[in-house]
């Protein structure tokens, strides 16, 4: 069984009178420990699937399945614990809260649980570490460049230990040097700690690193990656 | 609360902001307990007297004297054990600008009645002796540094001419509800010079039993009834509150100004509020990819409210209750025993939850409802 | 070059929940601001109004009210022929010796509470020595008889003060033959008799004052000068428009200085709401206001345009709080004269001056409210805010 399993999915929003339908049947499989990369031009509907596979929307119809729960069945309260417990997202312009300290930012996720205070900076200082910030802790994310402060997201998405990561154009507004940073550690979050990474991305060094490439163009495959039928 | 560190970020994200909000809800609390105290004041003024006290007074109207010698047809009522009375002298001291009350006394018989004011031994001995002596309230003495053994002059308003009084001691009333300002000197003083008119101002009776009381008013102004002067009655609560009902819809005014002052703060806290959320949405929609409930969101926006409005409140609150305890307040003597009760700080802790949901439940419905996807989208 | 208002009025368009907020806020403490004012106003003006500038109060020297006054018959009578007192048309002097005693009477409201009323007995000549004093129903006491006249302010408040009803008070029926209006002024709280009915029902042999109009209003200073020098009795002389402002004094600047107390801490509150919006609009605004800097606008132009910004917001506010302090005018309320301890009646009175010291008051705070924020604005760095 995959890890995430996409069956069926429409999806269609209207704009207006518009009618745009983002996708007509669309099936997908991720494997558990995978590390994909879903490229495709604007519109092409890359970001809806993260967000349909994060459960921050939901399909017209169709079932989207991670780790064996049906996402597009939950409540917006089950939603919100799904959430906490199995995704970690990482987005284009690292939205970090500007008034909490790069610690602050990466506790968020762990006071949803049930961690007590010596627990939690423990996970913290292993994440920031994992991301090599854990000298950079106390500073906000003023004080940080802007390839620190998606460090700091991705300590963040990963705190609470989630079965998957997506990434929304992670390396969008990175300079080149940044921008390989971020993907070396993605690259060994997927190697060392076996985390399963969706990245949504236009960069082909970014799509470079992944394993597994597909290509979204109005709503459907073009060309899939060798690891699924 | 683990959340705190989130709030109190969020809270010094404009310290400026948060700290007149703050402020203002302060102002507003501290100018409610004010206005409220006076009503409670008045209030308890009203509520004091023992139940063990009547009063009677002329029928026709308070400001008329009822002769002295019912005095004596007084004490043979039954169930009336002590007798005493007083006159309004209507003092002026110096320029007149600050007034206080001013009686003549049967003053062994009135300070027996009233064991709730106080006087050292020696003290009282000493008036009690001195027929053109006086006694003070505390008060005075801070007012116009006088001193036992000093003589005050007074001009009379109601009998003409200069009083001079010699200062034998000083009272301290127990219940904060009697006046600490006021001036006593001896009735036979002020009859003999008057020219023995014979004229009491009111008395106070001692009964034995407070269930007795309405029977005994009843069997006084029944015996007086057909006399040159009839009389009235009643409690000394009754009597005093009927001072209390002079100052009209004082209440009225008060709690009208209160409810304003409380509504104009809820205005400036609700826009603070508002201000905060609305720039603060695309926050929002990032806590809850991170996994943060509708739930939580709506409890931490209306926790960041409720901790500016119960910050407020303690400051407003705590500063009035204070204020007016250090500095004595009393109104000039119109509203003796000025204090903010601890029911009006109690009503100020409501008004405080209150204004932390009137302005906080609107942009903490807002952030739970917040569509993650748009309120994403429309920033990227 | 000034930037025009309409930008700044559509700007408060884009944001119309805040300004609202804002304008609301002000408008309420412009209407406790002119509602305490007018009460203090009220108040002040049925004392002043009660007192006339050609009428003469004799009272016994050292008194300050006319209930601790007292006047005996043989002053009285020395008075009545004061040589500067005007003549009616009879002849006679107008001279009113007159009997000033405060009695209890239950309320209808509420009866178990008394309320305390001024019952005043009048010579004949009292109707002309008033002259604001206006029988409106009914006609006037006759000599002799246990008759009464009853201010308009007390009918409806008290039982039995309809015309041809009968109120029982020291040990005798009082029959009600009118009613009369005094101008708005203290007197249409009190209750009038003829003074020899009322002098020996209530405190035998004396009168409390005697007053009388002056036949030339100038002649005060003479009349003062001459009666209070007279070796047969000791009287102060006032004038009777002085005694009753001065009657004022004490709860009108109570009133006065809770109105000012209680205003500018609600002030303070709403112009910090005030600087919060500004700041507010300042900060969401910072690009547009970037652009009108490099366009050539003046910082100063900036400063202005905002302050401007604030004080319409602040206007508004100020309108709405008069039209909200608008419908307590006329509105009678009551509360104790303590000179005298009897209850007086009184309106709130608006008056236009008072209205425009709302709308200032209201523009001064949304001043205040917006300096700090315009100020900011006028110094936004071009450079930062563009990028």
């Amino acid at each position: 069984m995959a890890l995430v399993e996409i069956r069926d999915v429409y999806k269609t929003f209207t704009r207006g009178a518009e009618r745009i339908d983002v996708f007509t049947g669309l099936t997908l499989d991720v494997e558990q420990g995978s590390f994909t990369a879903l490229m495709g031009p604007s519109g092409s509907g890359k970001s809806t699937l993260l967000n349909l596979i994060a459960g921050l929307d939901r399909p017209t119809s169709g079932t989207v399945r991670v780790n064996g729960a049906e996402v597009s069945a939950m409540t917006p309260a089950q939603l919100a614990t799904w959430r906490s417990e199995h995704v970690g997202f990482v987005f284009q312009s690292f939205n970090l809260l500007p008034v909490l300290t790069a610690f602050q930012n990466v506790e968020l996720p762990l006071l949803l649980t049930r961690l007590s205070k010596r627990e939690r900076d423990e996970r913290i200082r292993i994440a920031l570490g994992v991301v090599g910030l854990d000298d950079r802790m106390d500073h906000y994310p003023r004080q940080l460049s802007g390839g620190q402060e998606q460090r700091v997201a991705i300590a963040r998405a990963i705190v609470a230990d989630p079965t998957l990561v997506l990434l929304d154009e992670p390396t969008g507004q990175l300079d080149a040097k940044s921008s390989q940073e971020v993907l070396t550690l993605l690259a060994r979050l997927n190697d060392e700690f076996g985390k399963t990474i969706l990245i949504v991305t236009h960069d082909p060094a970014a799509s470079g690193r992944a394993r597994r490439q597909l290509h979204l163009e109005k709503g459907t495959f073009v060309e899939q990656g060798s690891l699924v039928p | 609360m683990k959340f705190w560190s989130l709030l109190r970020a969020n809270l010094g994200r404009h310290k400026r902001r948060t700290f007149l909000t703050i402020a203002s809800v302060a102002l507003a609390l501290f100018l409610f307990a004010s206005l409220r105290s006076v009503i409670t004041t008045i209030g308890m003024a009203a509520q004091f007297g023992s139940a063990r006290r009547l009063v009677t007074t002329n029928a026709t109207g308070f400001v008329l004297p009822l002769p002295v010698s019912y005095a004596n047809r007084l004490e043979t009522v039954p169930g009336v054990e002590k007798v005493t009375w007083a006159n309004w002298f209507g003092g002026r001291y110096g320029d007149g600008k600050r007034f206080f009350a001013t009686f003549a006394v049967d003053a062994k018989s009135y300070l027996d009645i009233y064991p709730e004011m106080s006087v050292p031994a020696d003290q009282k001995e000493a008036f009690l002796q001195d027929k053109g002596g006086a006694l003070i309230g505390v008060r005075l003495v801070n007012l116009f540094g006088w001193k036992v053994g000093q003589n005050v002059t007074l001009q009379g308003t109601i009998f003409p001419g200069d009083w001079t009084f010699t200062i034998r001691g000083v009272y301290t009333p127990t219940d904060p509800a009697i006046n600490d300002d006021a001036l006593m000197f001896h009735y036979d003083y002020l009859d003999e010079r008057a020219g023995r008119p014979g004229n009491a101002g009111w008395y106070i009776l001692e009964i034995d039993k407070p269930d007795n009381a309405a029977q005994i008013a009843k069997t006084i102004d029944d015996q007086f009834r057909s006399s040159s002067a009839p009389t009235k009655t009643g409690t000394e609560q009754a009597f005093n509150a009927s001072f209390a009902t002079m100052w009209g819809n004082i209440g009225l005014l008060m709690n009208t100004i209160g409810l304003a002052v409380v509504f104009a703060i809820l205005l400036v806290t609700a826009n603070a509020m508002m201000m905060s959320a609305r720039e603060r949405t695309r926050e929002l929609a990032v806590l809850k990819t991170i996994g943060y409930s509708d739930r939580l969101l709506f409890g931490l926006v209306l926790a960041e409210a409720g901790l500016i409005t119960i910050t407020g409140a303690v400051l407003g609150l705590g500063a009035a209750k204070l204020l007016y305890r250090a500095t004595n307040f009393n109104a000039a003597g119109f509203l003796p025993g000025f204090d903010v009760s601890w029911g009006t700080m109690a009503t100020g802790g409501v008004i405080a939850l209150v204004l932390m949901l009137a302005s906080g439940i609107v942009p903490a419905m807002q952030a739970a409802r917040l569509p993650v996807v748009t309120a994403l989208r429309s920033v990227e | 070059m000034k930037i025009p208002i309409t930008y700044n009025l559509r700007s408060m368009r884009a944001r119309p929940v805040s300004t609202a907020l804002t304008a609301l806020g002000i408008a309420l403490v412009v209407a406790v601001f002119i509602g305490m004012l007018a009460l203090a106003n009220g108040f002040a003006s049925a004392l002043v109004r009660t007192g006339s500038d050609q009428n003469v109060l004799v009272l016994r020297k050292g008194a300050d009210s006319e209930m601790s006054s007292s006047i005996d018959r043989e002053t009285a009578s020395i008075l009545a022929s004061v040589p500067q007192a005007a003549r009616g048309g009879d002849a006679r002097a107008m001279v009113s010796p007159e009997v000033y005693v405060v009695i209890a009477l239950g309320r209808i409201e509420d009866t178990t509470g008394m309320a305390n009323v001024v019952l005043r007995g009048v010579s004949e000549q009292a109707w002309q020595v008033r002259q604001n004093v206006k029988v409106v129903e009914g006609r006037r006491p006759a000599s002799g008889k246990n008759e009464l006249c009853v201010g308009a302010k007390l009918v409806g408040r008290f039982p039995n003060t309809v015309v041809g009803q009968t109120m029982h008070f020291a040990g005798r029926p009082w029959e009600v033959v009118c009613h009369f209006t005094a101008g708005g002024s203290a007197f249409e709280s009190e209750m009038w008799g003829e003074n020899e009915q009322v002098m020996p029902a209530m405190r035998g042999q004396v009168f409390q004052s005697v007053s009388f109009r002056l036949a030339d209003p100038g002649g005060f200073e003479e009349a003062k000068r001459s009666l209070e020098a007279d070796k047969r009795f000791t009287v102060d002389v006032h004038r009777e428009s002085e005694f009753y402002a001065q009657q004022s004094q004490l709860l009108g600047s109570i009133l006065r200085i809770l109105a000012v107390l209680i205003t500018s801490i609600m002030a303070v509150g709403a112009i910090f709401g005030a600087v919060n919006t500004m700041y507010a609009a300042v900060s969401s605004r910072m690009p547009e206001i970037a652009v009108l800097l490099t366009l050539g606008f003046r910082p100063r132009s900036v400063l202005a345009s905002f302050l401007i910004e604030s004080a319409i917001i602040a206007l508004i506010g100020g309108v709405i709080g008069c039209l909200l302090a608008l419908p307590l005018n006329g509105l009678v309320t009551s509360t104790t004269n303590w000179a005298s301890f009897s209850e007086i009646a009184f309106a709130f009175r608006i008056t236009p001056g008072l209205l425009l010291a709302g709308l200032i008051f209201a523009v001064v705070m949304g001043m205040l409210g917006g300096f700090f924020p315009a100020r900011r604005a006028s110094k936004v760095p071009v450079v930062q805010a563009l990028r």
